[in-house]
C-alpha cells in the first residue's frame, strides 16, 4: 500500500453523454447565453486563442450573496471548437482558494457514433486542494454548489430537456 | 479509441454496475485515492487481475470509471457524473417530496396548536 511512491493523482475526471451536436456543447461552455442558465449561471468572457483572457463573473444570485463581480479568471491554452478547450482556472471568490493559484482544465468534446456527444472535463488540481474538494462538490451542503458532477448533470438536463434542474 | 457498443451511459447499466459489491469495493477505492493503476487496485482485492478486469470494463461501460494514460500507465478514474445523474433524476424528486409533505404537516400541526 505504501510502497507507491508516487505523487498523488490530483486530477479529477468528470464525463457525461449528451444528445447534442459538439457545437452545441462548446457554445454552451463558452457563451453567455447559455452559461448563465446552468450550473452556477453567470456570463462567462472568453477569448478564444492562444494567451486569450477567462473570466467567469458571478451571477446576480450569487452577488447579492456577498460574492465579487469575478468568481473565476484564468487564460486560454489552446482553443480548438468544437473539440478541445483548454485553460487556466482559478476561483478567485475566496482568498484561500485564489491563494491556490491556477489550475489546468480540459473540455474534451467528441461525437459519438449514435449522434450524441461525449463530454469530458479534466480538471488538473495539483496544489490545489481547497479548490479541489469544491469542484468535487464537497461543499455542496455548505450552499458551494456540487461541483463539477452536478454543473454536467444541469447541463444536460438544459441542453436536452430544455429546463434545468431545480435548484 | 474506444468504441461503445451503446451511445449513452443511462440509468440501466449504472444501477446493473452498482448492484455488485466488488465493483461498489473498487468505486469506494477509487473515491478514496484517484486515478489508480489496474495492479493497484488489484492487489485489493482476492481476485484474479482476469476478474478485476472484468469488473472494471463494466464499470467503464456504465460511465462510473474512466481511464486515461500517463506515460505507459493506464489510470482509472472514478466519474461520479451517472451517479449524480440519478441523485438528480430519482432520489431528489423523492426526498423534496418527502420534505414538502413534512412541510405541511408542521403547518398543519402549527395550526392546530
Amino acid at each position: 500500500m505504501s510502497a507507491n511512491t508516487q505523487a498523488p493523482i490530483t486530477t479529477q475526471v468528470h464525463r457525461v453523454y449528451i444528445k447534442a451536436t459538439p457545437e452545441a456543447i462548446w457554445n454552451a461552455i463558452t457563451t453567455s447565453e447559455w452559461t448563465r442558465r446552468y450550473g452556477y449561471g453567470g456570463d462567462v468572457e472568453y477569448d478564444l486563442r492562444p494567451g486569450g483572457a477567462y473570466r467567469a463573473l458571478a451571477s446576480e444570485e450569487m452577488r447579492a450573496h456577498g460574492a465579487p463581480e469575478v468568481a473565476v479568471d484564468g487564460e486560454v491554452i489552446e482553443a480548438d471548437p468544437p473539440r478541445r478547450l483548454v485553460q487556466k482556472w482559478r476561483m478567485v471568490m475566496d482568498p484561500a482558494m485564489e491563494a491556490e493559484g491556477f489550475t489546468r482544465l480540459t473540455y474534451e468534446i467528441e461525437a459519438t457514433a449514435g449522434g450524441a456527444t461525449k463530454l469530458t472535463i479534466i480538471h488538473d488540481l495539483a496544489g490545489a486542494p481547497r479548490l479541489a474538494a469544491v469542484v468535487a462538490g464537497e461543499f455542496e451542503n455548505e450552499g458551494a454548489g456540487g461541483g463539477w458532477s452536478w454543473v454536467l448533470s444541469d447541463l444536460k438536463s438544459l441542453i436536452e430537456t430544455g429546463t434545468r434542474l431545480a435548484g | 479509441m474506444v468504441t461503445y457498443h451503446r451511445d449513452m451511459a443511462d440509468d440501466d447499466h449504472v444501477f446493473k454496475a452498482l448492484a455488485d459489491p466488488t465493483r461498489r469495493f473498487l468505486l469506494d477505492r477509487l473515491f478514496a485515492r484517484d486515478g489508480r493503476t489496474l495492479s493497484e487496485l488489484e492487489s485489493e482485492l482476492e481476485m484474479t487481475r482476469f476478474g478485476v478486469m472484468k469488473h472494471l470494463r463494466v464499470l467503464e461501460d456504465a460511465g462510473l470509471v474512466t481511464t486515461r494514460r500517463s506515460g505507459r500507465e493506464k489510470l482509472h478514474f472514478l466519474n461520479p457524473v451517472p451517479i449524480r445523474l440519478i441523485h438528480d433524476r430519482w432520489i431528489d424528486k423523492y426526498t423534496e417530496r418527502r420534505i414538502s409533505a413534512l412541510t405541511e404537516l408542521k403547518s398543519e400541526l402549527e395550526e392546530q396548536a
